[in-house]
Order: structure tokens, then C-alpha cells, then sequence
């Protein structure tokens, strides 16, 4: 059940600088905003930090969200601040278990802008099973921020059976993607100003920690490496897999799972779904043996349907990524200089 | 905002897909490559003429599998490679000096000035917008009515219809802050003007799809002719590269020097009437400085002077001090199919994308940027 809180009563329709003075009016935006709709037993002790329980090896993660427009189809920046942290808390093998959380607020921002942020802030930590034990609030002047931004830090016990290391990645491992790619960078792309089209492209941003956890029960010592392909899309990620590993890699373009829709946007737009960002989607380098016991599990969960073995590591052109297509024809994917720009023609 | 139109209509029907997945048929592609494998007996030098072409051959991997006697050489089909430095020069001066909102195609923002590239003077503060349409900017400068808007219209013969189509628009909108900074460039003197280069090895040519569906092929029997040599009018996809190429080989095993037309589902013999009637409104054909290349006469279209008024370089008279061309690039030789970017002594080492010496490093249309992408497999 997702929570739907109505929103209290503020003395403004609009955060101003006073919100961030660390004054009477933060501490109405905590008391009646931030506290209770984040409550939790550690967080309500309401100290300078917070006092954790953390057993064995910790992961420990951070991250800033500076997205926009904030709210897109299939999410909002706060969601998307809570799924990024325990994706990467996540990625080392580890149990997300506790978040930090600060907002920088630009002036101006709407009250029920805000509100909404921080309900589905509350929801997606419900969904990961993580709480915000610590946070921030600062407010800058109009102008000089876009509308909100959010640095989220994650800690998280590393799953007993976990061994994730770029180390553990060797000659023969299976590289498996964990759903469709592309999807979130173009439901972005969807509605930026001046590029709205019409789609049903949804952003997949989602908490992995499930599918993660679920699979080091089952797996263990046999996935020698996640990684979650955010920024930059998968093609930076295999690049640095392949840089930090000094292997190579190999992957066939059929196999990439890749939304019809999503793929025609990009066709149009210019863009290569390989360079295009992706929120709920984890790489998993895994022993080949093991691979399609793996991927068949993966599929079984929700938010992994479209799991496929994309590429394996090899010990031809070491620190290179290579992708074949079906009539056999190869180029290199180099790594993305800069923002992916569309061509002229 | 016909851009955006067209792309909701196909994605209302779903046919977006159609159109693609059965122009990249694997089956088909590999019968195709085995007759040209079958039917070539020589070595031939194909010039492929759209740095959209170079851009397919490279990301669908066609060149690792084309039979070995066939190499494809690299023509000056780059718009942003052989837009002129001094115009990119101008482009950052109305941003930064003047207080422009200057708009712009994707590519061409990290396209290195003399100084610096639009990207960086983005970064410096200046209002620099990537659009896909000029009618976007037409927009923005009804928005926007106490500010000054430039399009940078550069292109060949496939984006000048859309680009006069937003003067037009303005005009008729009695827009008084709307201007284009116009650097259009045309296809066949460029092919006339590298074919006549004495040092030229080019047997074939695979003429640019897109800009003969709007100029159609008349101009290029002329050309077969005069140099003897087959031109055959090519689509993008996969499989139209592999069947232009095979139509080329045919030709030339056969001794014939013929005009064809491979992408005939586009392109029509007369071209696209409402288009040219739109060009020739509002452009006239001029002698045309090609980055990296030289002036190749009547090789561009200029405003005429009924629409001066939307001529960014008639309304901001620019006096610029334009350092010259990086004399270690040879892009010119590249363009012109002389060199390969792998005979560069500088390519991959103090030139790649990253901090590119020339043009044809940075757009993934041209040459350069293509081979280092390609280079190593």
C-alpha cells in the first residue's frame, strides 16, 4: 500500500528563503513536512547524526540528483534520489539499510511540488526497506538552483555470500543485462521542452536490492560483478569494465533487450540506445555455467522480465568493448565524449 | 513543429519498426554481400558522398565484412565538417557578444572554433539551445520578443527546405527578431570539384539519398557522364548501402556508367517540387567556402535579398579576426577521399574525439570520428 498523505497546512504556497535559515520556518517545513512523513525511530531522535546498527562489511554509497524536468512519465526526482543510492548500496552486494537525505531547494519551488517529492521519497524507501536516518535543508535564491535538487548517501551490510569484485572478472564470464535499456533516458527525452512527443515510454526507475539479494542467496561466489549502467548507458559501464579489468568484451546487438518504442525514438531522434541512461537495470558479469540457471531466475522477477545474456568477456582486445551484429559486422563502442548529441542528418 | 507531428503520427501507427527491422534483415543482407563478393573480379574505390552513409557503414559494422577489393572512400558529406571556421567563429560571437539566443543542430555545438566550440561558450553562460527543427527557433522567437534568435543553418541540400521554411514562417509571422546564420552547401559541385582533382582514384559514387529526394537526380547524369563513372543514388539502412554498393560494382564490372537509383521507395526522379519551391524563394545558389576543402564555385545557397532582413550576417555585421585552420589537420585530404584519417600521423594520438585537431573528429558523420570509433576490431 502506498502511503497518500494529504498535505498540511503551510504558512506559504512556495519555499522561500526563510525555509532554509534553520529557523521558525525550517523547522515548520521538518516538523510538519520532512519529520513526519519520513518518521522513524532513529530518525526522531532528531540529533546532529544519526546512531546505526550496521553488522560485518558495510557498502557505502552517494549520490546527487539534479534531474529535470523533475517529474517525468513514470516518476519524480525523489523516487529516483531513494532507488539510485540503494541501487548502488546494492551493486557491491550489500543490503541498502539506511539513507541520508538533503535537499537544495530553490526559491520559489511549490509547496505541493515539494510535498509530492517527498511522499514518493517515503514510498520508495518503504518499497527498498530502507529509512532516512539523517538529512539537510538548504534553500538558495531564485535563479541560482533548478527547483530542487537532492544528494542521497546509502549504507548497507554486505550479503554474507557476496564476493563482487572487477578482480573476480575473468576470460569466459557471461555478461547479462537485467532489462530492457534505454528506457528512462528517452522517457525523459519525452517530455524535455521542445522535444514533447507523444509515447507511452514510462521511466523504469525501480529498486534492485530484491532481485540483488535474491540472487546472491541463490548464487553467491558465481556473479563475480553488478553494476548499475545510470549515466553515460551501458556503454560507459562496459567500458570501464573492460578498462578496470584489462579484458575485453564482446557483445551481439540482437541480444540487447531493447523496447520497440524506445527504439524507434532513438532512430529518429539520432541517439544510440547503448549511450542512452537507464534507471532500473543492473549488469551482472557471472560465471558462464551458471549464466542461464541465472538469467532463468532473473526473469522470474518483475522488474528483471527482459533478462538476457548480452556479451561475454574475452581476452581478445583487452580494455576494448566490441559489438557484432547479425551480418557479422563489428565496430568498437568507444566510451560517450560529452553529452550525446543528436546529428543533423 | 512538424518534426514532432510526424513522429507522434508514426508512433500512432507502430510503423516506425516496420520500416527499420525490414531494412536490416540479417538473411538478406548476407545474400547481398555474397553477390557482390560473387560479382566483383577487380579492385574498385566507392565514394560513399553522406556523412550519413559513413556513419552506417561504420555502425553496422559493413566494412569489416565487404569483400577486400572494394574500398569505400569517405566523402565530404559532413555538414558540420565543412562548415566554415569563421562562421562557427560568429556563431560564439552572437551568443556571448551580442546576447543571441543561438539555436542550433546537435553536432554542431562541439565543433572546435579558433578559439573555442559553442559547448564551451554554453558552459561560459551563453543561452545556446539544441533543437531538432529551425521551426522550434521560429517558436522561440515569438517567445521571446524582447530577445534577438539565430538559427545556425547549416546543411546540405536535405535541411535548406526546412531552414527557409522558418524564414518564410517568420516572415509571415512579422517576426523582427528571428534570423538564420545560413551555411548551406551542395552536393554535386562538391562531387564535380573533387572529381576533377587530378590526384582523384574515386571509380564509383554512392550518392546521397536524402538530398535527392529533394533536389530528385537530374543533376547527376551530367556528372556520369562527364567523368565516366556509375552514381548511384543510396538509402541508409543496411541493406541499401549493401545493394548501392552492389548496383556500383554491376556498373563498373560491366563497364557502364549510369545513373540508378537504389533508394527508389524515397526518392523520385524530379525530387520534391514544394521543397524546391521553397529553397528558391528564399536561397540563391552562391560560390561556397568548404571547410578543410577550399571555395568551390556555385557550390552553396546564400538569402536572397527580398529576406536580408533574416540573414544573421547582413543584421549583425561581424568584423572578426579568424585565426587560421589547424595546419596539422588534413581534413581536406580526408574529405576528399585522398587520405585515409589511419595515414593521419596524428590520428588517435593528439587527435580524437576528446580534443579534436579538425571538424571530422568530432561529428560521428565524419570520417574521422567514424575510423576511431571503427579502429582496433
Amino acid at each position: 500500500m502506498q502511503l497518500q498523505c494529504p498535505m498540511p497546512k503551510f504558512d506559504f504556497d512556495f519555499i522561500t528563503l526563510g525555509h532554509g535559515s534553520g529557523g521558525l520556518l525550517t523547522n515548520q517545513l521538518l516538523d510538519s513536512g520532512v519529520f513526519d512523513v519520513l518518521s522513524n525511530e532513529k530518525l526522531d531522535k532528531r540529533h546532529d547524526g544519526a546512531f546505526l546498527d550496521i553488522k560485518g562489511k558495510i557498502a557505502f554509497s552517494t549520490d546527487s540528483f539534479v534531474i529535470s524536468p523533475i517529474f517525468f512519465p513514470g516518476g519524480n526526482i525523489g523516487e529516483l534520489a531513494v532507488n539510485g543510492t540503494v541501487n548502488d548500496v546494492a551493486m557491491c552486494g550489500a543490503i541498502p539499510k539506511y539513507l541520508s537525505l538533503s535537499f537544495i531547494l530553490e526559491e520559489g519551488l511549490p509547496m505541493t511540488e515539494f510535498w509530492e517529492i517527498l511522499v514518493s521519497i517515503k514510498n520508495a524507501c518503504d518499497d527498498a526497506g530502507v529509512i532516512v536516518v539523517t538529512g539537510d535543508t538548504k534553500v538558495v535564491d531564485k535563479g541560482k538552483g533548478d527547483k530542487i535538487f537532492i544528494n542521497t548517501t546509502g549504507i548497507g551490510e554486505v550479503h554474507p555470500k557476496a564476493n563482487i569484485d572487477i578482480d573476480n572478472v575473468k576470460k569466459g564470464d557471461k555478461i547479462i543485462v537485467s532489462n530492457q535499456i534505454a528506457t528512462h533516458g528517452i522517457s525523459i527525452l519525452s517530455v524535455r521542452q521542445g522535444l514533447e512527443f507523444e509515447t507511452t515510454i514510462e521511466s523504469d526507475t525501480a529498486n534492485l536490492n530484491h532481485s540483488i539479494i535474491s540472487l546472491l542467496d541463490d548464487f553467491g561466489n558465481d556473479i563475480h560483478l553488478f553494476r548499475d549502467p545510470t549515466r553515460g548507458g551501458l556503454s560507459s559501464t562496459l567500458n570501464e569494465i573492460a578498462r578496470d579489468s584489462q579484458l575485453g568484451i564482446v557483445l551481439e546487438e540482437q541480444n540487447l533487450p531493447i523496447d520497440t518504442q524506445v527504439r524507434s525514438a532513438c532512430e529518429i531522434l539520432g541517439l544510440d540506445p547503448l549511450y542512452t541512461a537507464n534507471e532500473g537495470v543492473f549488469i551482472a558479469v557471472v560465471s558462464e555455467d551458471k549464466a542461464e540457471d541465472i538469467v532463468a531466475k532473473m526473469k522470474s522477477f518483475e522488474n528483471c522480465k527482459h533478462a538476457s545474456i548480452i556479451g561475454e568477456v574475452i581476452d581478445d582486445h583487452p580494455k576494448k568493448v566490441v559489438i557484432t551484429n547479425t551480418m557479422g559486422g563489428k565496430r568498437v563502442v568507444s566510451m560517450q565524449v560529452g553529452e550525446q548529441l543528436p546529428r543533423i542528418c | 513543429m512538424h518534426f514532432i507531428w510526424a513522429i507522434n503520427v508514426l508512433f500512432k501507427r507502430q510503423i516506425i519498426m516496420k520500416f527499420l527491422s525490414e531494412y536490416r534483415d540479417p538473411v538478406l543482407a548476407k545474400q547481398i554481400l555474397e553477390e557482390i563478393t560473387r560479382t566483383v573480379t577487380k579492385p574498385w574505390k566507392i565514394m560513399e558522398v553522406c556523412g550519413g552513409q559513413t556513419h552506417s557503414l561504420v555502425k553496422n559494422g559493413i566494412l569489416s565484412v565487404l569483400p577486400k577489393e572494394i574500398t569505400m572512400v569517405h566523402g565530404p558529406g559532413c555538414p558540420v565538417c565543412v562548415t566554415p571556421l569563421h562562421l562557427i567563429d560568429k556563431a560564439i560571437h552572437l551568443a556571448v557578444k551580442n546576447g543571441v539566443i543561438l539555436c542550433s543542430y546537435g553536432d554542431m555545438i562541439r565543433v572546435p572554433g579558433s578559439k573555442k566550440s559553442l559547448l564551451e561558450a554554453k558552459a561560459q553562460g551563453a543561452d545556446i539551445r539544441i533543437l531538432y527543427s529551425p521551426l522550434e527557433a521560429v517558436n522561440i522567437a515569438k517567445e521571446n520578443p524582447d530577445k534577438e534568435v539565430v538559427f545556425f543553418a547549416v546543411g546540405f541540400e536535405t535541411t535548406a527546405p526546412a531552414n527557409a521554411l522558418s524564414v518564410l514562417h517568420a516572415h509571415k509571422l512579422g517576426l523582427t527578431n528571428y534570423a538564420i546564420l545560413s551555411s548551406h552547401v551542395l552536393v554535386p559541385p562538391a562531387i564535380e570539384a573533387i572529381m576533377s582533382d587530378e590526384e582523384t582514384l574515386i571509380d564509383g559514387v554512392l550518392a546521397a539519398g536524402h538530398v535527392c529526394t529533394i533536389m530528385g537526380m537530374k543533376e547527376y547524369y551530367p556528372l556520369a557522364e562527364k567523368f565516366k563513372i556509375p552514381i548511384v543514388v543510396t538509402g541508409f539502412e543496411p541493406l541499401d548501402i549493401l545493394q548501392g554498393i552492389l548496383m556500383t560494382v554491376k556498373q563498373l564490372e560491366e563497364g557502364r556508367f549510369e545513373v540508378e537509383n537504389q533508394y527508389v521507395r524515397v526518392v523520385k526522379e524530379t525530387g520534391n517540387k514544394n521543397a524546391k519551391e521553397v529553397i528558391n524563394e528564399v536561397f540563391k545558389v552562391q560560390d561556397q567556402f568548404w571547410r578543410g576543402i577550399d571555395v568551390i564555385p556555385n557550390s552553396g545557397w546564400g538569402i536572397k535579398e527580398a529576406f536580408k532582413d533574416f540573414d544573421a550576417e547582413h543584421k549583425f555585421p561581424l568584423d572578426l579576426v579568424v585565426a587560421e585552420e589547424n595546419k596539422e589537420c588534413i581534413a581536406g585530404m580526408i574529405m576528399k577521399g585522398l587520405k585515409k584519417p589511419v595515414e593521419c600521423q596524428h590520428f588517435g594520438k593528439k587527435c580524437n574525439p576528446q580534443n579534436p585537431l579538425g571538424a571530422p573528429m568530432v561529428s560521428s558523420e565524419g570520417a574521422c570520428a567514424a575510423y576511431y570509433n571503427f579502429a582496433g576490431v
